[in-house]
């Protein structure tokens, strides 16, 4: 390759930046994506790396982190106890966008608890599933969200009815719900950037296939299923605060959704002229894509103004890992009057 | 009324009062109310409630004792015996010690088969209507008829039990006023009707002056709080959940920031033990000084959190308020139970720094003392207490405020990084102790992020599985927990004149335990004591044992774990030890100990 001329973005950054390690996931992962397409929706939304925490549990979904951001903070936890170890991560530092980044068998299975828990905490954090339906790590496992009947090499036929990852979000009453296909990356970085932006949790079910062990044409985690059945719900854009004016967007073709930092979305309706902002609808949306075989894929439910748990927990504007230490003390005084209070 | 003899000499300030009611009867505050009064009658006490794991309908007891020379562990006799549970009646009546004194609630018709105590049936049901209580909350205050009966007998001060409710309805004076009238009125029954003046009596004394009463889980939860407090997630668990309660509890008094209105640490009530410890890690390694409260089986749950937080070093406390075990075991009884639990705690090589408080003064010390440990080392940190510690209350010194700043530990920000003259990396030992050098994210320098994992990793927190740097990393874990020793609390060590032998205690049981060395050495026995602080052991404790003939562990569980761990860390001294254990779910009593020793000496 030549020497090719660095593009700097709006913090005088270049995608060179945003980089991380080189990927040790199989060449063809629908997790390569992921990556990509995060380092590229980072760039371009002028995301200083510095202002970004990144979390996973284990399995190749959570190896993820390692490969976009490397000057972010990042912690690989445990399987299944992401969600724990980003709530208490993020309380330190409320200025912080947290990432984590999990799979299914991370979040479907062992993670069930801690998933649905964050959801209903509303904690603002970007929660990605790289949803595969199989387990990789481990050499080709079925996942909690493999499909009835699936049957996979040296493993019997999955026997059960999936979770759906999407489905359990929303019950979770998650504020921005939304589901993404490796396959199609241009829409999963403008998923990436709202989820950015909003202010809550905000779940993207990816589905991103396994090359090496679940991507028969006729399976629902393949590459070949999806392009086949992907019907997308919107042409989904991002606008920032600053460009919304020069925007032109059509009343009842498009609806506008107003983030809590100012940016918008702007979803230009597709065939279903579906809305976002209904959970309901948004159930309903989900059974009858199961039962039209459909991957519906966009932002699916979406309420900006849902409280988070910051908002909840009385916490101060400071940044609470830089208090000093002298103001984490209570005064001498306070307590004489605690021990008065025992007598 | 004419002056009533008794038949026997006095016993003035030296007794045991157990209460045997229902439980969810409402006993607590006619409980609580005794014993404060006592306390504010100068006389030194303790409250141990031995209570089902039950709302309501099983038996529950709370034995009040009253000492004069301070006594104040369990005690195995009972002298004043109130029956309000026809459940537990004829046992209740056969634990009594002869020439006690048995008060019942005259609705209990159960036979009376002792002639050697002094029993009194109490006109409950009647003294309550008769007092004009709302129907509604006569159940309630029924228990204040033995207070008042109580109060006659043992010459309370009236005005003592009035202060005493008035501190526990906070100063609402509708049920001090409720509970008053039948205290009263249950006085005036019992002077017409006790033909017989108790042997054992109240007298005002100076022994509570400069104490104060407390829990355990009260005072670790403060302190926590003077430690420093940042961040507490926690899972409701008997009998850790009163300390959760309290740092939530003095959170506005405490930590409101007088211009915001917000506080100053938060709280947040997790989904199960595995996420609650998760949330603390998650905070401790961004920067936060964090808590959390669990007993044994929230430890089970918690163990491979803690095995990552120790390797990928990040600072946490949590606590371990012991109830008995294995498996759900007796939730409502305390133990000593999970040291080789705690101590231990992950896969893998483990081992982790224990605080003992032996009071509940030491409670709040080891809490701040705890959150500077933790992140001086960046590593979990545990304090360990039990049911009887952290539920009861218990008369201690008042809490000293800390008398050392808030420790940090080694934590670089930006203008730290910018002045550094080495290279930094997350887990190098540049001090060469052990205890590398952290950053935590918000940290926006160029330099200051990393890559933090429970997997392989070298001095600059990059992924590996190089032999070598595997190895040295371990050691290095290792060189940091052999640095503990010398930061932990020293033992306490009481000394008596020509002891050859020696005793290790540490915790709840130390009332016991010294109450026995003083009976030991009235048998001709003198024994020395080392109460112990925490783990690891340091010289002080090694001196100790090689100093000794020989010595014994006491503590409350099987297996004497405690004194494997003493045994493995000086493997020479091993043959002195001698394991005394007592695993029953109540609480140790001198009187076990003193036999216990003694029937080793003496063989």
């Amino acid at each position: 390759m030549g020497a090719k001329k660095e593009t700097l973005n709006g913090i005088g950054l270049s995608k060179e930046d945003y980089a991380g390690a080189p990927s040790t996931l199989c060449r063809g992962c629908g997790h390569n994506a992921i990556v990509n397409q995060m380092i590229a929706a980072c760039y371009e939304e002028n995301i200083p790396p510095e202002k970004v925490v990144k979390f996973s549990g284990i399995g190749c979904s959570s190896k993820a982190p390692t490969y976009f951001l490397s000057r972010s903070f990042g912690f690989n936890g445990l399987h299944g106890r992401m969600p724990s170890l980003a709530t208490g991560a993020l309380f330190a530092d409320t200025s912080l966008i947290g990432i984590g980044v999990s799979g299914d068998g991370d979040s479907a299975s062992i993670g069930m608890g801690q998933f649905k828990h964050v959801m209903r905490r509303n904690l603002p954090l970007v929660y990605i599933i790289a949803n595969n339906g199989v387990y990789g790590l481990t050499k080709g496992q079925i996942s909690a969200t493999a499909e009835e009947g699936l049957a996979l090499k040296n493993q019997s036929q999955n026997m059960y009815m999936p979770i759906d990852i999407v489905w359990e979000a929303l019950v979770g009453r998650a504020s921005f719900v939304a589901r993404g296909f490796s396959g199609d990356p241009k829409q999963l970085k403008d998923l990436f950037k709202a989820a950015l932006h909003h202010r809550g949790m905000a779940v993207i079910d990816v589905i991103s296939p396994c090359v090496t062990f679940n991507n028969k044409d006729d399976t629902l985690h393949s590459y070949a299923w999806g392009k086949l059945h992907e019907v997308a719900l919107h042409e989904l854009s991002f606008v920032p605060a600053a460009e919304i004016v020069t925007v032109d967007y059509e009343k009842g073709q498009t609806a506008k959704v107003d983030l809590h930092d100012g940016t918008h979305i702007i979803l230009k309706k597709l065939e279903h002229g579906y809305e976002p902002g209904d959970r309901g609808a948004a159930l309903q949306l989900l059974e009858e894509a199961n039962r039209k075989q459909e991957l519906v894929t966009g932002l699916i439910y979406i309420d900006p103004d849902q409280k988070t748990i910051f908002d909840i927990d009385y916490l101060p504007p400071k940044r609470l890992n830089r208090v000093p230490a002298e103001e984490l003390r209570p005064s001498r005084e306070s307590l004489n009057k605690v021990n008065a209070l025992m007598v | 009324m004419a002056e009533k003899k008794s038949v026997l000499e006095p016993v003035v300030n030296d007794f045991s009062i157990t209460v045997g009611t229902v439980n969810g009867s409402g006993s607590q505050t006619a409980n609580l109310t005794l014993m404060r009064a006592f306390f504010k009658m100068g006389i030194p006490i303790s409250g141990k409630n031995i209570f089902p794991s039950n709302i309501q309908g099983l038996p529950t007891w709370y034995t009040i004792r009253v000492s004069k020379d301070r006594y104040l562990a369990r005690s195995e006799t009972t002298e004043i015996m109130v029956a309000m549970n026809p459940a537990s009646f004829a046992n209740d009546l056969d634990k009594l010690v002869p020439g006690g004194i048995f008060l019942y609630a005259d609705h209990i018709k159960e036979e009376i088969n002792r002639a050697d105590v002094v029993v009194y049936p109490m006109p409950v049901k009647e003294l309550v209507r008769e007092s004009g209580a709302p129907r509604s909350l006569r159940d309630y205050v029924a228990n204040m008829v033995y207070v008042g009966a109580l109060t006659h007998l043992l010459g309370i001060e009236v005005e003592k039990l009035q202060e005493a409710l008035d501190f526990h309805f906070g100063g609402k004076q509708k049920p001090v006023e409720l509970n008053m009238k039948i205290i009263k009125k249950s006085i005036e029954w019992a002077a017409e009707n006790f033909d017989q003046a108790s042997p054992y009596r109240a007298e005002q004394m100076d022994g509570t002056d400069g104490y104060i009463l407390a829990t355990g889980n009260t005072a670790g939860a403060l302190g926590s709080i003077y430690g420093g407090l940042q961040f507490t997630a926690w899972y409701p668990i008997t009998p850790a959940t009163g300390m959760p309660e309290a740092i939530t509890k003095y959170r506005p008094f405490l930590q409101e920031d007088p211009e915001t209105k917000k506080y100053k640490f938060s709280v947040v009530q997790a989904e199960d033990e595995l996420a609650a410890v998760g949330m603390i890690i998650g905070a401790g390694w961004a920067g936060l000084r964090t808590v959390t409260a669990t007993s044994g089986p929230g430890m089970s749950l918690m163990s491979e959190y803690v095995g990552l937080a120790y390797y990928a070093e990040i600072p946490i406390v949590i606590w371990n308020v012991q109830r008995m075990g294995p498996s759900t075991g007796l939730p409502t009884r305390t133990s000593q139970g999970d040291i080789n639990q705690t101590y231990y705690l992950g896969q893998g090589d483990t081992k982790h720094p224990i605080f003992f408080p032996g009071s509940v003064t030491e409670c709040f010390e080891f809490g701040w003392k705890a959150m500077d440990l933790a992140e001086q080392l960046q590593a979990p940190v545990f304090v360990l207490i039990d049911l009887d510690m952290g539920m009861n209350q218990w008369m201690t010194e008042p809490f000293q405020y800390p008398d050392t700043p808030i420790k940090r530990g080694k934590i670089l920000w930006e203008d730290d990084l910018d002045n550094l003259d080495w290279e930094w990396g997350r887990y190098l030992d540049n001090d060469g102790d052990g205890i590398p050098y952290r950053t935590v994210p918000g940290n926006e320098h160029p330099k200051s992020a990393y890559f933090t994992r429970g997997t392989g990793h070298d001095e600059y927190a990059n992924y590996s599985e190089d032999p070598e740097t595997w190895a040295a990393n371990l050691a290095r874990l290792n060189k940091k927990f052999e640095l503990t020793r010398t930061m932990v609390p020293k033992p306490e060590i009481h000394s008596r004149d020509g002891a050859e032998i020696g005793v290790i205690a540490f915790g709840s049981t130390d009332p016991a335990v010294s109450e026995a060395c003083d009976y030991l050495e009235a048998d001709g026995v003198a024994v020395d004591y080392l109460r112990l602080r925490a783990l690891p052991i340091n010289e002080d404790v090694v001196d100790f044992i090689r100093s000794h003939k020989r010595v014994y562990v006491v503590e409350m569980n099987r297996d004497g774990q405690l004194c494997q761990i003493i045994a493995l860390e000086m493997l020479d001294q091993a043959t002195k030890l001698i394991s005394l254990t007592y695993n029953t779910g109540l609480q140790l009593t001198a009187a076990w100990v003193q036999n216990a020793i003694l029937g080793k000496e003496m063989k």
